[in-house]
Parts: structure tokens; sequence; C-alpha cells
């Protein structure tokens, strides 16, 4: 069975595990300078360049992959959320973009191998591609809302050179995350699809949304389901939500997107929100038990955790949906979905 | 019009067009994308539900045009909202595009005119980007005129399209509407060809969408507007139910059905249906033509009558715009007046001190002498920023500082307080009046306030508030203000404040002026006299004298006597317990997450909306009042549009959650059987003879056993979804339209909580499951049980609120939050408990005794000082 069809398949019968942070999970390792540079001959300070590290501390990243997968997840993604050019600019490591995400497939391939051949049960990875720190709607000059610091094709292309070195380094799927501009959304996505194409496997796309303000709306202005209506073109394997601010904050959304979605619903919330010092403190059990409101709900299908979560909350939220049943995809009337910045539906 | 109203027609704004208007295609030639977005702000505003843009224009750069005006309505949230269609001929423009919108758009057009290699590779584009597509009835031979061809073409586009997996529903045909009544006699049949080709493309085409441009039709009547908005509407009352659902077209533009002339409706009805006229022996086209020639000369007529006032000279414009509150030329005409002061070597400033202060005068002394009413102000205010707006770069181009306002007020609702519908009201005739008003917004904390004020050498400050925690924080914005050694005036207002509590709490709280204002038809009053160096001291003196009288008076009478609290409960009410209400048939908690406002709009109480624009009167009365009438129907009027479009276009979300829990009552408190108290307070105001000391507790069953147990409600309605639209208004200076939104917020909180109640009632509950009562004894609280809100007369204790919203787990299940002062959010909103049995009545508690307080405190396990800080309005 190919990897769609099994993952569906699974995701019929239970609610389905993904992974936690990569992010502060490295943190907690201390990492130098040296660490991050390895042996690499480079020009800028590489302090916090994770995605790097897939290439000069693959230790560290195999062991929060492990970890991850030892704690329940079924499906874990890949540690390239900035390996693109545009994002590695920032490191002067735009040459790297191939490596990284082919030694970041490898690494995560290979974890997953480890964990099946202990229990003999199929696990998943998601090449995690991120929104890039440019963006395709917003002006950075205030004088001039016209102004774009990137434009479609070029950001395109920047995904397009992701996807095909992700789907070369053999990842089953392809994670477009954390979601704050919908149109470098469908930039990536178009990439994405352009990339599967030119590929001889089916390697569908996820999208997941992140919500910046308290109305509900990402950084582009869009509610969960304009955003929705913009990408389903793209047949996503998941539509969801991740990052954002905890649990019980991205309820209501996921509510209203499992009501008009007819494809699986992936969430991966932060531990709560951050402390005055920056830090998560959210516990294991309570974002278990947030999680597993979504499921008494029928809200989700594939759970996991962003900024904050530790393979312990991953358990957590394991053992909490162990027992869930997971959210029956609903078939959809033919109804014309258009949006602007708010879904616009007409009977049809 | 009716038909158009329907949410099954879509209209798209046609505008934005440089092919169909050439005042924006004006506009793009000469690079002036700013006046080019505001074009497509209007349509949104106008009710436009998709932007048609178009950039076909020899003389541009269609590419570059079509990405440049994208990016910029993409950072208009207020324009961006709303889906887009990117209109041209020319691919290479409709993809640039697609790479600018965000949303899912729609492409229009493709078609099999260049082949089907080219549709269907169009086609796939459209998928790939995520569009949904217009398809011309066009193929390699030509446009299709004929029926038979408009359905052979479209059917064989859709075969093509479903083959490649487009979605049905994403294709819109548009079959070609050309002009009739030509004179060319096979034109006759167009308009019918083009509806009976809908009609049967519908059953062949599952799930497609028809479109079409209307200004064809009415082509051989242009410049006579009259006969081309009946024949648009005629044309569109039968083309509608044939399966027309969506058209480019101005909205405004046309009549209502019924509304036309019986004549002119027949003679439209004869050309677009291709029918013989009944009567004579003209054709239908001669017919209409000969009629058409008499409406041109009346709608001339008619159009001059109404235009006369265009024709004055510029200062008698503004000024009759700014009295009539018509904004439609606003911008033109203050750039005239600009221009003609510039020419005699004027500033631009003086636009604002001469011509538009002396019509807001007008305005002023009008509303003085009551012969205009707040609606109308707001309205005129409304005009009066617009113009003020199109001054301002030339006044900063200038950096000259202006003249000084009258004055310059800080206004704000304090700290924990949201509600700031008066407070705008207030701001809006100040500025009328020639006041700056710096309005820091809701939920100021008193550092805010005075640092505002410091910062920009106001003249005074304002406070307002809705609940009574707010009258705590004005003392304590005075105290500070004390502290920090002002001496400005400190003006008082909102619902909750009142001069016995200015005179009692505020004003010894600060030396400097304290002056209660009662409502905004005083606020110039009291602003001027403090402002005028001859009025002011003896204004101030005459106030801070009053005050003292209140004061002595307070002290002075004898206040009615307090019972010792054993005694007041000595004499509580004795409820009838056989008559208890029976328990609930849906126990537990409900949860509505959108009710329907159409039917919370049945139950609107409009009394209190008057009120709030200071119309005094009761609905229905109030529209034929010999002096308000007017006023009250303009708003009236407004106020059903503005509800129309609210609920036609889903503004808002009324969320909501009731719930009922097993409870018995314990002396003055209600225990709930989950282990919740729920204290409550007891008069204590000595009564006459027969009369009871109320306690909310009086009316629950305190009996142990089986006998006993009995049921206690509660519930929290909000208004979801107003932010967007109010930012809209604020964008536009649109203070009118702004107040008016948030006002019918607040009713449809109101009748929500009616209608839920009712629901409880009859269903939930079901103590009253045969009630039937009109929506007027519904308002006058014709029913049995009653729904008392913390912070109300009968339970003033706002901290219950927090008790209440765990037990309904209100923000989840309605979206409902609290601040510090437990004011709700959103603004528009309402929560209570509910007590069903039948001699349940509301009263108010008033003043308690320092023993109660004590006992109170003990019982809901709080420090005397916090509780006394919630019940200060109940405490001497």
């Amino acid at each position: 069975m190919n990897a769609e069809a099994e993952f569906r398949a699974r995701a019929a019968q239970r609610v389905l595990i993904f992974d936690g942070a990569y992010g502060t999970s490295i943190q907690k390792y201390g990492l130098k300078e040296a660490d991050y540079r390895g042996d690499l001959e480079l020009p800028l300070d590489q302090k916090g360049n994770n995605d790097l590290l897939c290439l000069t501390r693959p230790d560290v990243i195999r062991e929060i992959h492990s970890a991850y997968l030892d704690a329940g997840a079924d499906m874990i993604e890949t540690n390239t959320f900035s390996s693109t050019t545009i994002a590695m600019a920032d490191y002067g490591c735009e040459h790297l973009v191939r490596d990284l995400n082919l030694a970041a497939a490898h690494l995560a391939r290979e974890a997953c191998q480890a964990a099946e051949a202990k229990d003999g049960k199929r696990r998943f990875v998601a090449g995690s591609i991120g929104p890039t720190n440019k963006t395709l709607s917003i002006s950075p000059q205030v004088n001039d809302p016209g102004f774009r610091e990137v434009d479609f094709d070029t950001l395109k292309a920047t995904y397009r050179e992701q996807c095909d070195a992700l789907i070369e380094g053999g990842v089953d799927f392809l994670l477009i995350e954390t979601c704050f501009d919908t149109l470098n959304a469908k930039a990536a996505g178009m990439g994405a699809r352009e990339a599967e194409a030119a590929s001889d496997r089916d390697v569908p796309v996820m999208l997941s949304f992140t919500i910046t303000d308290m109305s509900g709306r990402n950084l582009s202005g869009h509610t969960i389901m304009a955003f929705w209506y913009s990408v389903r073109h793209l047949k996503p394997l998941t539509i969801g939500a991740n990052c954002a601010f905890g649990a019980d904050k991205m309820r209501p959304y996921l509510a209203e997107l499992a009501k008009d979605s007819d494809t699986l619903i992936m969430a991966f919330p932060n531990a709560g929100l951050p402390n005055a010092l920056g830090q998560y403190d959210e516990l294991p059990e309570k974002t278990g038990a947030l999680i597993r409101e979504w499921t008494d709900a029928g809200l989700v299908n594939i759970v996991g955790g962003c900024c904050g979560t530790s393979p312990a909350h991953i358990a957590a939220i394991a053992k909490a949906v162990a027992d869930a049943k997971p959210r029956a995809i609903p078939s959809l009337e033919a109804k014309t979905r258009l949006s602007g910045l708010e879904p616009f539906v007409m009977a049809a | 019009m009716n038909q158009i109203a329907s949410t099954r027609f879509v209209n798209i704004g046609e505008r934005t067009n440089v092919t169909g208007s050439a005042a924006f295609k004006k506009l793009i030639l000469s690079g002036d994308y700013a006046r080019a977005v505001e074009v497509a702000r209007q349509q949104v505003e106008n009710g436009a539900q998709i932007i048609d843009v178009n950039m076909d224009e020899g003389l541009l750069d269609s590419v570059e045009a079509m990405t440049r005006f994208l990016k910029l309505i993409t950072a208009e949230p207020d324009i961006s909202r709303v889906p887009v269609m990117i209109d041209s001929s020319k691919w290479s423009v409709i993809e640039a595009g697609l790479k600018c919108v965000s949303g899912k758009p729609i492409v229009n057009s493709i078609s099999m005119k260049e082949g089907e290699e080219a549709f269907l590779d169009h086609a796939r584009k459209c998928m790939a980007y995520g569009a949904a597509a217009v398809v011309m009835a066009f193929d390699e031979t030509g446009q299709a005129d004929s029926k038979e061809r408009k359905v052979t073409i479209c059917k064989r586009a859709y075969d093509l399209l479903t083959g490649i997996g487009f979605p049905p529903e994403d294709i819109i045909f548009d079959a070609n509407i050309f002009a009739v009544a030509t004179g060319i006699e096979e034109h006759d049949r167009y308009a019918l060809d083009f509806i009976e080709a809908v009609a049967e493309l519908r059953v062949l085409c599952p799930h497609a969408h028809f479109s079409g441009g209307l200004s064809n039709l009415s082509f051989s009547f242009r410049g006579n507007e009259t006969v081309r908005r009946a024949m648009h509407s005629v044309f569109l009352f039968h083309a509608i139910p044939a399966g027309l659902d969506m058209a480019i077209v101005n909205a405004g533009q046309l009549d209502i059905y019924d509304q036309i002339e019986p004549g002119l409706r027949e003679a439209c009805e004869d050309v677009v249906l291709n029918r013989k006229p009944k009567t004579g022996d003209l054709s239908a086209t001669e017919r209409l033509i000969a009629l058409a020639e008499q409406y041109k000369g009346m709608s001339v007529e008619e159009e001059k009558a109404a235009e006369e006032w265009r024709g004055w000279e510029v200062r008698k414009r503004l000024e009759h715009a700014l009295v009539k509150g018509i904004d439609a030329h606003i911008v033109d005409d203050t750039e005239e007046m600009r221009g003609e002061i510039a020419l005699a070597g004027g500033r631009p400033i003086e636009v604002i001190e001469g011509p538009l202060m002396d019509g807001m005068n007008v305005v002023g002394d009008l509303f003085g002498s009551g012969k205009m009413f707040l609606p109308q102000v707001v309205k005129s205010a409304r005009v009066m920023k617009k113009a003020v707006a199109h001054l301002i770069p030339y006044i900063e181009a200038e950096k000259q500082p202006g003249a000084r306002a009258k004055g310059r007020i800080v206004m704000a609702t304090v700290k924990g307080d949201v509600h700031d519908i008066g407070k705008n009201i207030v701001g809006v005739v100040l500025q009328c009046n020639g006041y700056e008003v710096i309005d820091l917004g809701v939920m100021v904390p008193w550092a805010r306030i005075l640092e505002a004020a410091n910062e920009n050498d106001a003249d005074m400050i304002g406070l307002s508030g809705l609940i009574t925690p707010s009258l705590d924080e004005m003392v304590t914005v005075a105290e500070e203000m004390q502290r920090a050694g002002f001496t400005m005036p400190l003006l008082i207002g909102g619902a909750t404040t009142s001069k016995v509590h200015t005179a009692l709490r505020i004003d010894p709280a600060y030396e400097g002026p304290v002056i209660y204002v009662l409502d905004a038809s005083r606020a110039v009053g009291v602003a001027s006299q403090l402002l005028s160096d001859t009025q002011a001291q003896g204004f101030i003196t005459a106030t801070s004298d009053e005050y003292v009288k209140v004061r002595e008076a307070r002290e002075g009478k004898g206040q009615s006597e307090l019972l010792p609290l054993a005694e007041a409960r000595a004499n509580g009410f004795v409820a009838d317990l056989a008559d208890k209400p029976s328990p609930p048939a849906k126990p537990g908690v409900h949860v509505f997450a959108d009710w329907d406002l159409a039917d919370l709009r049945e139950c609107i109480d409009w009394t209190p909306f008057f009120r709030a624009w200071e119309l005094a009167g009761t609905y229905p009365k109030i529209l034929d009042d010999e002096i308000v009438g007017e006023s009250a129907r303009g708003l009236w009027a407004d106020a059903q549009a503005m509800l129309d479009t609210i609920v036609a276009e889903k503004w808002l979300t009324a969320k909501g959650v009731a719930g009922f829990w097993p409870c018995r009552r314990d002396g003055d408190d209600v225990r709930l059987d989950n282990g919740t108290l729920l204290p409550f307070l007891r008069q204590q105001v000595k009564k006459s003879k027969d009369r009871a000391n109320y306690c909310l507790a009086d009316f629950i069953d305190p009996r142990q056993g089986d006998e006993g147990g009995d049921w206690l409600g509660g519930f929290a309605v909000g208004i979801h979804g107003i932010e967007p639209h109010v930012a809209r208004f604020k964008a536009a200076h649109d203070d009118y339209n702004e107040i008016l939104l948030k006002a019918l917020a607040d009713r449809l909180a109101e009748a929500f909580a009616e209608r839920l109640h009712q629901h409880v009632r009859t269903d939930l509950w079901g103590y009253a499951p045969g009630e039937q009562l009109t929506s007027e004894a519904l308002i006058r609280e014709d029913y049995r049980g009653i729904r008392p809100a913390p912070g109300y007369p009968a339970c003033p204790d706002h901290s219950l609120k927090p008790i209440l919203f765990d037990l309904l787990d209100a923000t989840a299940n309605a979206g409902i939050t609290l601040t510090e002062s437990q004011a709700m959010l959103p603004t528009s909103a309402v929560s209570g408990f509910y007590f069903g049995h039948p001699q349940a009545s509301y009263f108010g508690v008033a003043r308690i005794g320092r023993d109660q307080l004590e006992d109170y405190a003990a019982r809901r396990g709080e420090p005397i000082a916090a509780v006394e800080r919630w019940l200060r309005p109940n405490l001497d």
C-alpha cells in the first residue's frame, strides 16, 4: 500500500499522533556555535541555525526523532522548517539547501525504520516546509503598500527546490506548516505539486494554518475558512492549524474547520502561551486533556505539538487520545467556495 | 430590489473596470492608484460581494497595472475581505493577477475561442492556482447568439472541463447578454434566448453558475437611465428564476420590479420576452422607443430638481451638505473651496475655520434649538470628517500649525469597562461644535488618561462608564489627577453615573472642577462655559455649590431606616412552594453557536434603541411624534437597512449558552448540588406593613428530602464579529454607521436574551410549554419567571459573573470573556440567572447595612474590603 493509502486507512481507525517541537527541543541541548558550524566553512555566525544540525550534529536530530517515536508518534517531520534558499540567506547557507533537505529526510526515515524494526508498525515522514521569512501579501514599507520583498514565481521556485530534495530524500508527505501568509502557502503548494509531478511517486501535501491574532486570522488577514478555500485545490491529505496560542484557544477554529472540510484534519498546538520569560510551561497532562476535548468533539484526525511541546507532551497526548474516536470525514455539498480574507460560499 | 437581495443572487462590482468606467480609467491612466483603490472600497461598501478588476486598455501595461492594483487592495482589509474577479481578455494579464491574489478568485474569462487545447490549458492553470472561472459561450467560429448555440457551446465546454476534473461548481457560464430593441429584427430574441438557454443549461450542467454583463442589454437606450434601469430590472426578474445567479451590475442602479411604472414595465417585458404588445399596432421595440421619449424628458427634470443645490455657489453647497448630511460630493466641494481660498492667497486650514465651521455652526444651532436630533448630527459629523480628512494632507504639507480648536478634550471609557456608544456620541457632538476630541477608546487605565492629557495639552478630561465598578475607577482617576497636580476640569458621564455619585464621591477627590454631564446634548454647553473667559468661574462655582448642597442634603436627610439583617430575613418573601417549577425537560448545558439573526431581529425592543440616540418616546409611537418623528423615521429606516445587510451578509454571529442545575436554598444562599454556592443579597430598607424584604433566594425551595429541592438556570449570550465592520466605518470616518452598528448589536444581544428565555420556558426547562406571546408581550415581559443579571438591581454584585461563567463554561461555549471589572466582551452581551417560580419578580436590593456586608463577605469567603468594592453603590 502506498503511504497515503495506508495513512488514510489507519486514520480511519484511530486518532494518529504527530511529533512535537524541534526548536525548543534543540534548545535544551545548550549547543554552542561550534556545534552548529561543525567543520563547515561558513561566513556568518551559525548559532540558532537549527536546520544545519542535520549535517553537523545528526546525533541530536536523530535522538529527538527517536524520542518522539518512542513517545508514540505515527508520523514525524523533518528538521527542515527553514531549509529554503530564502530562509537560509540569513545564515549565508543558501548553497546547502539541497544537502540539508536530503540529510534531514534520511535522518527521519532512518529513525522511522529503527522504530518499525521494533514493532513492525509503519511510521510516516512529513517534510517540513516553513513559510520563509518573506511574505507575498504584506509590504514591509509603510509608505508603499504595493511593494513586495519577493514575487510569486521566485518564492514558488524556492519551495520547488526544497520539495525536490525532500522527495528525493524519501519523505512520504510535504507539510506546508505555520502558514502565516496564505499566498505564500499557495505558492508553496504549487511548488510542491509540481515537484510531485516531476517525481515518480505520489507525495501529497498537508497544510497547516497559523493564527496570529485573537480574532482568529493569520498575518495576511485570512480566517481559517478563507484559508481552507484558498488552498483546497491542492487536494491536501490534511488541513489544520499549528503553533498559535495553545490548544484551548485553537479549539473554536478547528470546530469551524471540521464542519466544512472533506479531508483529514491535523492540528499541533503550542504548549499553551509562553510565560513572561518566553518559556512554555503548560504541563503534558494539561495539553493531553485539552486535546482530548477536541477528539471528544470529533474535531481532529491527527494531533501533535508545536513550540514548547516535548516527547513527554506527545506521550501524554498519545495516552489521552488512545481510545478516542477519529473525526469522520464529511462529504461536502457541491457549493462554490470562494474567498477574500473571509470565506464566500454560493449554493451550486 | 427585492429579487437582488436574495442570497442566491450575487452582485459583482463593476466600477473597477477600465473598459466599463471612464472615471476609473482616468484614475488608472493618470497613475492615481490611491483614488482608484477608493473606488474599490466604495463598491464593497455599497454591497458588491465580489469585485471585478479589469485593466484591458491599449495605453496601459495591463500586466503591471493589474499586479499593482491587486497588491494595493490586498493592503486594505475592508476591500480584500471579498473575493476578486480577475477580468481580462489576455491570459498573461489573468495569470499575473492569479499570482497576486491570496484568496480564491474567479478568472474572467476562458473560452474555446482559440480551440480546445488553449481552453483546457487555461482551465488547468485555473485549477493549479486555485480559481473558479467564467466560461464565455464562444467557440472557434465565434460568439454564441442563438439559444441553440449557447446551449451547444456551453454543454461542450462543461463536458470538456469536467473531463479534466475541473470542479463543476467552479464553472460560471457567461452566455452573452446582447442588446435588444435595436431595430434589427434578428436581435429581438436575444434576451429571451439568453433566459431560455440558461434554463436549459441549468439542467444539463449540474452545479454550474450563470452570470452576465447587464449593461449590453439596454445599449440602444444609452442616455436614458430610467428606461435602462427598468429594462435591467425586468430582465433580472425573469432571468433569475431561470437560473441566472450572478451578474456584473451596479446594484444601486436597479429599480424594484413592483415599483416600475406599469406601462413602462409592460413595454420592457414585451421587449425582453419578445412578445407582441397587447394593444396597438406597434412592435415591442417601437412601443418602448416611443415610451422612452417621455421618460427621457422626465428623468432629466427630476434629476434637476434633486440636484438643484449642486448649482449653488460652493459655500452654500458645503453648508447644505453638512446640514443634510450628504457626503456624495463633499470631497469635490471641499477641494473646490480649497482652490478658491488658495487663489485668494489663503491657507487650507481656512477651509475648516471658515465655510466648514460655518456650516457646522448652523448644525449646532439647529441641534441646540431642538430642530435637529442626534442621528442627523452624527450624519453631519460624518460629512465634516470626510472634508477634514481631505484637507489634512494639505494642512500637513504646509507644516504650519493650524489655529487652535475651541478646546481640546481627552475622552476615555475607564479601565475595566468596554462600553463606548455614549462616549462616541458625545465625542461627535463636541467635534461638530469645533472642539478637538482625543478619544482614547475603552478600558483605558488612569495613567494613560493623565499622560494623554499632558501630552496633548488638553483643556479638560471626559470620563465615561456604563457598569457600576466604573464608578470606583472614576474616583481613582480623580484621585490620581489630584496627586499629579492637575487643575483642568473633569467631566463625568455615562449610564451608571449620576449627579449624586459625582457630588458624593468624585468631587471631594479632586480640587479641580468636576462636572456631571447628563447627556450628549449638554456636553457642548458645559464645555463652552468651562472654556469661556467670562463664564467659567461662575459656572464652576455654581456647580461646586450645587454639589455641596447635594452632599448636605444627603447628610441631613434622614435616610430610610435599615432593618438589622436578622429582621430583614424574618420579613423575607415566602413563596408558595406548591407552585415551584417542574424540573427542566432538558437539564444540562445547551450551546447555541449561531442563532438565526433574522429571528432575533423580530424580538428587538426598539424603545431603548431610540433612547441611545437621545430621542425620547416609545416605539412605535415615536415614529409619528410631532417633534422627533422625522428624525426617528430616518434613523429607523437606516437601522432597518443595516439590519438587512447584517442578516444577509452575516456580519454578526449570535452565540449563547444556557444551563440548569439542581439546587436548594440555604438562608440567603442558593446551593447547587454540584457544590457551587451562589450568595444573594436581601433588601434591608424598612418596608411598609405588608411588603416583604426580598432576596432572590426566596424564590428557591429550601426543603431537604424528596419533596424539597429545586432548579436554577443561567445563561450568557453575545453578539460576535462586529470588529472588522467597526474598523471599516472608522477608517471611512463614518461615526454614524459605527454608532448605529454598535447600537444594533446591543439590541440584538438583548433580543437574544429575550428569545433564549422564551426557548427556555417553552422547551428547555419547559415549565410554560403552551406559552403564546406576541413580540410586544415578550418585550413587556408578560411571562412567568425572571432572569436577573449580576450587576443589576436584584443582584448587584458583578463579581458573581465569574461563577455563572464557570457554570456555563461561557467563554468556551459562547465566546464571552470578562474584564477585571466584570464587563463582558464582546460588548454586546447579556448574562443572568433564571428563576422559574411564578411568584419570582424583579426588585432592587438598594441600600444594605454593614451587618449584611460582613455576613455576605463571610458567605462569599472574600475579604470585606474586596466585597465592599463591588457593592459600593449599595453602601452608605
